[in-house]
């Protein structure tokens, strides 16, 4: 039996720490960061109970508690949670990344005048993630996909006086504002038409049975639409563009929200209402171009990038890409299970960059690091494993995930295959250049003359925990948890060796040419004239830039002109020309007394009021 | 428990105050503070309790009171309150006890001063509650007159021209409105001002269509223009831009509401054919409020004009909800009044505490101010998040209804209208970017938050019911519902909707497994 109460704990844990810290705890530390990590430890070991309780009930139920929370003739929106298999894998990963996330963050927020602040954002966050996972309706679902964004926008720009994290924190806001657009329009579309028989329905459990007999053509722009938010929240081009910047954030806060959860919202979102999408072909046919498209582009940029946040940063693109393609090829399972490995392993790399840093004071580029594996043990072979997972290497966890997705890829469309799998060598590739550059060699000083340290155990047990997991991810069983029916998938042999093939030159090129460490990037002279290009982004940005500054700028502009030229002209110059005559008469009377002023205008009133009662 | 005469003692206890004030010295300026703050925050408080007393099972008007005055033509003094007045009432309630003790700073005339705020509350207190359209339109006056002084012996930089333009405007549209309720008046045949009568008249009797037809424009744009219904809103961003801090709130958070408030009781609710007519109208027109007024704020360098702008651009969502003419649109309507009207008195109480603090509104000058002013910099980040339709907040309640409701009928307009929350969005953020983030400047360093508990209970008192309206809404809509629904059960082109929804009605908690 599940004991839904479990639930709503796991939810409201984390809103009751952000509320006490925000009110009680903003001038303590220690106080308010043990509170927001007791709080999302509470979430986690509900959420632990959860998924046993629901692991016994088999075949895996769906349960759902709801209570009205706007309720009149026409309209009803209500607020519940609805628990399924699906929803307790997202919640486990949100939970129990999360807390790893958060116990890492005491170590290295602890030199942070404004720690109080970090963990009630982050809480807030937590609690609006969770509420994602839950919703068991569409305007529940976007409430809280609009809170992680307010969330996201707040930890980006944490440390507010630095322009450009404040900047990046807008542009994520904006960029996801853009597709909310869409994604609104497609909630509101799809409840208009979803007739139940006794009104109309937000609610995924009625609308199940309602999409078979929806008009295709309505329910493929409705579906676009549901993608559209898809694409902002997880970053899909042509919106990719907020999550390189998102990267000013404090590192925990990519690691959580720009790596494991917040991104990963948009699949578990496509995945939670798949039943609209599945039987919508040409729909689904965009949604694994768009991802097979932004895991390649992606991919490509992470090469030639410098940041070792924004190596990372690119990376996810290109990983929330091939979950996308997993989707729009019809396999939510496959996508969800990509998910939660990557989930794993890129907070792992995300933590370690951070644990880096930290170390380092807050040096970013990798060219400035040197043999930190000598230096920083635990952080450098945590960080292996994660390159590893991450590359696909057997048998590490990332290994199982993609061979799914590529075996799927393999099955139903060779062009995205192919894709896919030239993602794979990029992505092995860059993860060599970036290990190779910032671990290998022997250590050096750093220009404050001192080595670097291994970073406190607050800060390195996370990373072995996630480590761990990285490592077994793929033997945990979370394919048969998700969807207990089904048999496990059997290994695709061909797949499996053309990746690892892939994945092991990727790493062996990137070693011949990095390990070394020369001087400056070979990429430089060997990518010839695509070199700027990749270097400027394709040049989305100084796009959107122009599109802003000049296109928009200028229609506003345009705008206020023809407001001042002609509203203002006739209508107000009009109005008063018409007054002026008596205006001309007051002006005579007047004595420039203010009280004469008053007078007039009581006079005014009472000769209205005595006009009116006499003509009536 | 019943209090005899509650309405009259909301309305009794600011001109009491106001009296008081009158014969007292002008030098005693604590008293005087005093005994205004009590004048607001008296009614406020009685406001409360009429809120949560009001009985909103069996709705239509409750604690009503009528004394004949001029029997012949039918006036007479009568005050009740029904599910939508109740909330327009709290709203004033909120919104002049916030903007009288943000007067605080006001340092000259202060008798005069507070005389003059005092009246508008009470003008706008008597409008609301008054049943009778006479009554009404004259309470409506009295709210609108003191605005001109205010302005242009308190205001700041181009206050002549501002009251002048701001006068102007709406004495036009109020003589406009004018002309059409006393045609209504006419019209109806009934020799009463009562609106309750003329309501019950009407069932029986409807106004002839093409009657209608000519007086519900007069209504609309005439009380439009206090709505600032394109194109007729140029007034407001500067009238509120060079109007003291207090009479902007309640101008931008109240009084434009006695617009929407009067075109919903007067011209949707009594003319339901011409409604049907003019709206499609009314519904392109405001997407050129939400879109037009929103595009100008995105250029405002001036805070004090983007809100001016965002609210001009906002008030099309309420001419959009007025639009829609079925229930789940104006629930919407009356709960954007509500929730916009409490974020704008924020906004302008912080603009307003700014402006004094820096004496600037401008935001190339500021940035970085969260550094000293964290208070009132959080506060300033939650408004305009708010204003952003982020959950949590009023505002998006009252957002998503209107669209939900507006979808049916005016597709096009809802999409635009959703674009619009995109264009709030970015004035709003980019206001909270140059203003409050970013390196401070040397010379706000010595800038110092507000202090003490009576200085942050303004800001305290709105932002919790902003954020209890988001996140407890049927606390509002249960009152907002038994007043829209009975009201309208003719008006509505949604006869569908009655019949929605029948199992649902009285839905538990379901705890159900599926599959």
């Amino acid at each position: 039996m599940v004991n839904p109460l479990l639930a709503w704990i796991a939810f409201f844990a984390p809103l009751t720490a952000c509320v006490l810290i925000t009110l009680f705890f903003l001038r303590s530390k220690t106080l308010s960061s043990l509170v927001a990590i007791a709080g999302i430890l509470i979430s986690f070991a509900c959420t632990v109970l959860l998924a046993a309780q629901i692991f016994q009930t088999h075949p895996a139920t769906e349960f759902q508690q709801s209570f009205p929370w706007i309720q009149f003739d026409g309209l009803t929106i209500d607020f519940g949670v609805l628990i399924n298999p699906l929803a307790i894998m997202m919640l486990l990963v949100v939970t129990g990344v999360g807390s790893a996330i958060f116990i890492y963050s005491r170590g290295y927020m602890a030199e942070d005048p404004g720690m109080p602040r970090f963990f009630a954002y982050l809480s807030l966050f937590a609690f609006s993630m969770i509420g994602i996972v839950l919703a068991n309706n569409f305007i529940q679902l976007f409430m809280f996909w609009e809170l992680v964004g307010l969330s996201s926008y707040l930890l980006i720009g944490f440390w507010y006086e630095k322009p450009s994290a404040a900047d990046a924190g807008v542009k994520a806001f904006v960029v996801n504002r853009v597709a909310d657009f869409g994604f609104l329009c497609g909630i509101i579309f799809l409840w208009s038409i979803s007739d139940i028989g006794a009104g109309r329905s937000f609610l995924f459990t009625d609308l199940m049975g309602v999409v078979s007999r929806l008009d295709p053509h309505g329910l493929t722009a409705i579906a676009l639409l549901i993608f559209c938010g898809v694409v902002g929240k997880s970053a899909q081009v042509p919106l990719h563009v907020w999550l390189p910047d998102a990267m000013e954030g404090p590192t925990p806060v990519s690691a959580l929200i720009h790596a494991a959860t917040m991104v990963a919202a948009g699949i578990y979102l496509l995945a939670r209402t798949f039943f609209i999408f599945e039987p919508l072909t040409s729909a689904l046919t965009v949604i694994a171009y768009t991802g097979a498209i932004t895991a390649f582009l992606a991919a490509t940029l992470a090469i030639v990038e410098n940041d070792i946040k924004r190596i990372l940063a690119y990376s996810t693109l290109s990983q929330l890409g091939l979950m996308v393609m997993a989707l729009g090829l019809g396999g939510p399972l496959q996508g969800m299970y990509h998910l939660t490995t990557h989930a794993f392993f890129k907070a792992l790399l995300f933590l370690g960059a951070g644990s880096v840093i930290y170390a380092l004071h807050h040096e970013q580029n990798i060219w400035e690091m040197q043999g930190l594996l000598k230096q920083m043990p635990v952080t450098g072979w945590t960080f292996l494993i994660g390159t590893l997972a991450l590359c696909g290497v057997f048998p590490l966890s990332g290994f199982w995930s993609k061979d799914e997705i590529l075996a799927l890829a393999a099955e139903k469309n060779s062009l995205l295959y192919g894709i896919a799998t030239a993602t794979s060598a990029l992505t092995a590739f860059y993860m060599g250049r970036l290990f190779w550059t910032a671990f290998g060699g022997n250590g050096v000083k750093d220009h404050h003359g001192h080595a670097a340290h291994e970073s406190p155990a607050v800060m390195t047990m996370p990373l072995i925990f996630l480590a761990i997991l990285s490592v077994a991810g793929g033997f945990i069983g979370i394919p048969h948890f998700l969807s207990p029916q089904e048999k496990p998938a059997p290994l695709h042999i061909m797949v499996a060796l053309i990746s690892s093939g892939i994945a092991i030159l990727g790493l062996t090129i990137s070693y011949a040419m990095y390990h070394k460490r020369p001087a400056r990037d070979p990429l430089e002279i060997m990518l010839g004239p695509i070199y700027p290009l990749l270097k400027n982004k394709y040049y989305f940005d100084v796009v959107y830039g122009w599109y802003v500054d000049r296109v928009q700028q200028n229609a506003a502009i345009l705008l206020e002109w023809m407001e001042k030229t002609f509203i203002v002209r006739l209508g107000v110059h009009g109005v008063s020309n018409a007054a002026r005559t008596g205006g001309d008469i007051l002006r005579r009377l007047q004595t420039g007394l203010v009280q004469f002023y008053a007078l007039v205008f009581v006079l005014g009133v009472i000769c209205l009021f005595y006009i009116m009662v006499n003509n009536l | 428990m019943t209090v005899p005469h509650i309405l009259s003692w909301i309305l009794l206890s600011p001109l009491a105050a106001l009296s008081i004030i009158f014969w007292m010295p002008s030098n005693n300026v604590p008293l005087i503070r005093r005994i205004a703050n009590i004048g607001v925050g008296l009614p406020f408080l009685l406001s409360l309790w009429v809120f949560f007393n009001y009985d909103y099972t069996s709705g239509g008007f409750q604690f009503e009171e009528q004394i004949p005055w001029v029997v012949p033509l039918g006036i007479s003094y009568h005050l009740g309150i029904d599910g939508i007045n109740g909330v327009m009432i709290l709203l004033l309630g909120f919104g002049s006890f916030a903007g009288v003790l943000v007067s605080q700073n006001i340092q000259e005339r202060v008798k005069r001063y507070y005389i003059l705020l005092l009246l508008i509350v009470i003008g706008t207190y008597g409008a609301f509650l008054s049943v009778d359209i006479f009554f009404f339109y004259f309470f409506h006056e009295v709210a609108a007159i003191p605005t001109f002084l205010l302005i242009a012996l308190w205001g700041s930089d181009r206050r002549e021209y501002a009251a002048m333009k701001l006068t102007l405007y709406l004495t036009a549209g109020a003589t406009l409105a004018l002309v059409g309720l006393l045609s209504l008046y006419h019209a109806v045949g009934l020799e009463s001002f009562d609106l309750i009568q003329i309501q019950k008249y009407l069932v029986g009797h409807p106004l002839p269509v093409e009657v209608q037809h000519w007086i519900f424009p007069l209504i609309v744009v005439g009380f439009g223009v206090t709505l600032t219904l394109w194109p007729f809103y140029t007034w407001a961003p500067v009238g509120y831009a060079c109007a003291p801090t207090a009479v902007s709130m309640l101008h931008a958070g109240v009084l434009k509401k006695l617009g929407a408030y009067a075109i919903l009781r007067f011209a949707v609710q009594l003319m339901p054919d011409a409604a049907e007519t003019w709206m499609p109208i009314v519904a392109t027109l405001a997407v050129f409020n939400i879109l037009y007024c929103g595009l100008i704020a995105l250029i405002q360098r001036d805070l004090k004009y983007i809100l001016g702008y965002s609210s001009c651009s906002h008030m099309g969502y309420i001419l959009l909800g007025l639009a829609c003419l079925n229930v789940i649109g104006l629930n919407g309507v009356v709960f954007l009044m509500f929730a916009h009207g409490i974020m704008a008195c924020l906004g302008f109480a912080l603009t307003g505490f700014l402006a004094e603090q820096t004496q600037t509104r401008h935001l190339d000058e500021l940035g970085g101010l969260l550094k000293r002013l964290p208070f009132i910099g959080t506060c300033f980040a939650m408004m305009a998040l708010a204003s952003a339709g982020v959950p949590g907040f009023g505002n998006f309640v009252a957002e998503i209804m209107v669209l939900l409701g507006a979808w049916d009928h005016y597709r096009w307009q809802t999409v635009a209208a959703v674009l619009g929350i995109v264009f709030t969005a970015v004035y709003m953020l980019k206001a909270i970017r140059l203003g409050f983030q970013g390196p401070i400047q040397p010379r706000w360093t010595q800038l110092t938050d507000v202090q003490t508990f009576s200085e942050k209970l303004p800001y305290i008192v709105l932002l919790t019911a902003l954020i209890a309206a988001g996140c407890f809404p049927s606390l509002i809509l249960k009152r907002i519902e038994s007043g829209t629904k009975p009201n309208f059960k003719n008006t509505l082109n949604e006869v569908s909707f009655a019949k929605q929804e029948p199992n649902k009605a009285d839905r538990p908690m379901s705890m159900a497994s599926i599959r």
